[in-house]
C-alpha cells in the first residue's frame, strides 16, 4: 500500500475500534462512578473525588452548580438550608421575589463572583448540609468506586444463586453437547451402514426449523414431564446431539485417514474404542470450538430460561440481570446496573483471551465451510 | 448378511442419542406444533379444533400486520447495514495492516456479549435525558436530539446500529474468505493493469459470493426471530407498538395471553416466511453467486 491509501486504512481501523470499544469503555466509566456522577452533564469519563471544608471540617463532599453572577449565599427566613440567590433581587436586607411577597433574608456571604473565580455549591454526601465555596477550594482526584462491584452484587439479590445456576447449565450442556455430538458425528462419519445417508439428510433438515415452531408443544411436553420451574428443560436436550455441532464434528472427523481405524479394527480394537481413544484425541481442536460456544450459548442465553424458569432463585444471570432493571432500583442506579453487566460480560471476554486461538478458527470453520 | 445387520445396529447405536432425541424434542413439537395450529389451545385445558380460525384471524390481526411490518422494515435497515460494515471492515482488516489479530480482537468481542447485557448497555448509552449519545450531542450544541428509544421513529435504527455492534462475528468469517481469495487471480488482474476497485469488484467479491450469499441467508433467517434486544429493552411492543417484532409478538400470545394455537400458526406463518425470503435471495442472487469448478 502507498502513502495515502495505507493512511487512510489505518484512520478506518482506528476509527472503528474507538467506535467498537466505546460501549465497553462507557460501561465500565458508569460501573465505577458514584451515582450522582452517572447524571453529569456533559458526561464525565472518570469517576472523581471532591473533597472540601464544610462544616469547618475537610470531608468528601458532592459538588452542585457553578455560580459566576455575584450573589449572595443566604437563608430565608423559616428554612432549613441557606440558598444562592441572585444579588439584585435583595434590597435592604429583603428579598424580593419577581411575584409574590417580599421574604426577609439572613445574609451568610457575599460572592463577589466573576468569571475568573467561580464558586461552587457543596453539599455533604447526605444533602443535609450545604455550603457555598471558592470553586479552587474544592479538590477533586480520580477515585474508582470498585465497591459498587459488592453494592451491585447486593442490589441484584440472589447473585450466587444465579451464578451456580448459569454455570451448573454450562457444565452440563458443554458436556452433554460434546459428548453425544461427537458420538452420533462418529456414527454419521466413520461408519458404513444402511440408512445413514438418509438419516443425515434428516439431520440437515432439522437445523432449518425455526425455534419458534416447537416452542409452544416443548412447552407443553416439559410440562407434562412436571420440568417447567427447574432447569432440566434447559439441559436435558444437550445430551441428545445437536445438529450444528453433528455436522461440524462429521466434516472434521472425515478428513481423519480411514486405514488408521482398520489398522486398529485388525488389531482387535472395538468400534468404541476406536472413537474414544483414536478419534476423539484426534479431533480435539474441534471438540474445544464445540464446547467454547456451547458454553457461550449457554451462559447468553435468554429466550429458554424466560420460557422454562418460574422461580427467582432459579433464575440464571442472563434473567437476573433483566430482573434486576425491571424490578428493583436498577432502572434509574445505572452504576450498578452497568457494574452488574460488566460481572455477566468479564467472564466471556476472559475466556475469549484464554481461547482466543480456537473462536477465531471456528468462526471461520463454521462460516466457510458449512 | 450378518455383518451387515450387525453394521446397521452399530451405525444406529452411535446415532442413539440423536435420533432419541429428533423424536422428542423435534418430530413430535413440529407435528403437536401443526395440530395446535388448528386449536384453540391455552396449554392448562385440552387443545380444542378449530379449524382454520387462527390462521383467519391471523389475516384480520392488525396487531400481527404490524408486527409483520415492524420486523421487515427492521430488516431492510439493520441487514444491508450489517453486510456493508461487516465486509468492509473485513476487506481493511485484510489489507497488510500491522496489529491486525488487535484489530480482529476488538470488532469480535463485543458479538460475544450477551445479548440482556449489550441491551443494558445500549439503553445507557441511548437514554434520551442523560444517555452518553445524546449528552455528547448537547455539548456539540445540538439541543433537541431525538428520544432515540422514546420517539417511535427512531426506535427501529435505533435497535438496527446497536445490532451492527455485534457484526464482528460476520467480520471474521468474511476475513476468512478474503484470505481464500487466490492470489493468482488478483495478481493475473494486476498485471492486465486492473485498479484496486476493479479487482474488487470483479475477482474478490465474485471469490468470496457463496460466503456472502451464505451470511445473507443466515441474517433473513435471524433477523425475522430478532427478539431479545427488542423484548429486554422495551419490555414489550415499545412505544406506538414500534418494536413489537414477529417474534415478540408470537411470544406474547403464547406466554402472555396463552393464545397457544395461535402463537403455533404464526410459528408456521414464520416459516413460510422464512422459506419466501429465503427463496427470494436465492433466486434474486442466482446470477450473482460464482461457484468455483463450475
Amino acid at each position: 500500500m502507498r502513502g495515502p491509501a495505507k493512511f487512510l486504512t489505518y484512520a478506518l481501523l482506528l476509527g472503528g475500534a474507538a467506535v467498537f470499544i466505546l460501549p465497553f469503555a462507557w460501561m465500565l466509566s458508569t460501573a465505577l462512578k458514584p451515582l450522582d456522577q452517572t447524571l453529569a452533564q456533559p458526561p464525565e469519563w472518570l469517576a472523581r473525588r471532591y473533597d472540601a471544608r464544610l462544616g469547618g471540617r475537610l470531608q468528601e463532599v458532592r459538588p452542585g452548580a457553578l455560580v459566576t453572577e455575584p450573589s449572595l449565599w443566604a437563608r430565608m427566613r423559616g428554612a432549613a438550608q441557606p440558598v444562592v440567590l441572585a444579588a439584585a433581587s435583595v434590597r435592604g436586607g429583603a428579598w424580593q421575589p419577581a411575584a409574590g411577597p417580599a421574604m426577609p433574608v439572613e445574609v451568610l456571604k457575599t460572592i463577589p463572583a466573576s468569571a475568573s473565580e467561580p464558586w461552587r455549591e457543596i453539599s455533604d454526601l447526605s444533602g443535609g448540609q450545604k455550603d457555598v465555596v471558592p470553586a479552587s477550594s474544592v479538590s477533586s482526584h480520580i477515585s474508582p468506586r470498585w465497591e459498587n462491584f459488592p453494592r451491585a452484587i447486593r442490589a441484584m439479590r440472589r447473585f450466587p444463586r444465579y451464578l451456580a445456576n448459569t454455570l451448573v447449565l454450562c457444565v452440563l450442556n458443554v458436556v452433554g453437547t460434546v459428548l453425544s455430538s461427537a458420538l452420533v458425528a462418529y456414527g454419521f462419519a466413520r461408519l458404513e451402514w444402511r440408512w445413514r445417508d438418509p438419516l443425515f439428510g434428516l439431520l440437515l433438515a432439522t437445523m432449518m426449523i425455526p425455534f419458534p415452531v416447537v416452542m409452544v408443544p416443548l412447552f407443553a411436553l416439559f410440562r407434562w414431564l412436571g420440568w417447567i420451574g427447574t432447569l432440566r428443560p434447559l439441559w436435558v436436550g444437550s445430551f441428545c446431539a445437536n445438529a450444528f455441532n453433528v455436522f461440524l464434528l462429521r466434516q472434521f472427523f472425515r478428513t481423519i485417514p480411514g486405514d488408521l481405524s482398520e489398522a486398529a479394527r485388525i488389531d482387535g480394537c472395538g468400534e468404541f474404542r476406536i472413537f474414544w481413544q483414536i478419534i476423539l484425541p484426534l479431533c480435539q481442536p474441534a471438540l474445544v470450538v464445540v464446547a467454547l460456544f456451547t458454553f457461550m450459548g449457554t451462559w447468553n442465553d435468554f429466550l429458554g430460561p424466560l420460557i422454562y424458569l418460574t422461580d427467582e432463585r432459579d433464575f440464571t444471570l442472563a434473567l437476573g440481570l433483566r430482573a434486576m432493571q425491571t424490578t428493583g432500583s436498577g432502572g434509574s442506579e445505572w452504576n450498578y446496573m452497568m457494574a452488574a453487566s460488566t460481572l455477566v460480560i468479564l467472564p466471556v471476554v476472559a475466556l475469549f483471551f484464554v481461547a482466543q486461538r480456537s473462536f477465531i478458527e471456528g468462526i471461520a470453520l463454521t462460516g466457510t465451510k458449512a | 448378511m450378518t455383518g451387515d445387520r450387525r453394521r446397521t445396529w452399530l451405525g444406529l447405536a452411535f446415532v442413539s442419542p440423536w435420533l432419541l432425541g429428533v423424536a422428542a424434542f423435534t418430530a413430535y413439537p413440529v407435528a403437536a406444533s401443526l395440530y395446535y395450529s388448528f386449536c384453540d389451545y391455552d396449554v392448562l385445558s385440552k387443545p380444542v379444533w378449530v379449524g382454520l380460525l387462527n390462521y383467519r384471524d391471523m389475516a384480520s390481526d392488525s396487531v400481527f400486520w404490524k408486527s409483520v411490518g415492524n420486523t421487515l422494515i427492521f430488516n431492510l435497515m439493520a441487514l444491508p447495514l450489517g453486510l456493508v460494515a461487516s465486509l468492509a471492515l473485513a476487506l481493511l482488516l485484510n489489507q497488510p495492516v500491522r496489529a491486525r489479530g488487535v484489530f480482529r480482537a476488538i470488532y469480535y468481542l463485543p458479538s460475544l456479549v450477551p445479548a440482556v447485557a449489550s441491551a443494558m448497555i445500549w439503553l445507557w448509552i441511548l437514554n434520551g435525558r442523560l444517555g452518553l449519545l445524546n449528552t455528547a450531542l448537547g455539548a456539540v450544541g445540538v439541543h433537541h436530539p431525538p428520544q432515540w428509544l422514546g420517539d417511535p421513529a427512531w426506535t427501529k435504527p435505533s435497535l438496527a446500529v446497536m445490532s451492527m455492534w455485534g457484526c464482528g462475528n460476520t467480520v471474521v468469517i468474511y476475513l476468512a474468505a478474503l484470505q481464500g481469495v487466490p492470489r493468482s487471480l488478483l495478481e493475473a488482474a494486476m498485471i492486465d493493469g486492473a485498479s484496486a476497485w476493479d479487482r474488487l469488484i470483479h475477482v474478490t467479491l465474485p471469490a468470496i459470493s457463496p460466503v456472502i450469499y451464505f451470511n445473507l441467508i443466515i441474517g433473513i433467517i435471524g433477523g425475522l426471530q430478532v427478539f431479545v434486544s427488542a423484548f429486554v429493552m422495551f419490555g414489550g411492543p415499545g412505544p406506538d407498538r414500534s418494536v413489537l417484532f414477529y417474534a415478540v409478538y408470537l411470544y406474547e400470545n403464547a406466554f402472555e395471553y396463552r393464545q397457544m394455537g395461535y402463537a403455533c400458526a404464526m410459528a408456521w406463518m414464520l416459516c413460510l416466511l422464512i422459506l419466501a425470503l429465503t427463496w427470494l435471495a436465492s433466486r434474486s442472487s442466482r446470477r450473482l453467486v460464482y461457484y468455483q469448478g463450475e
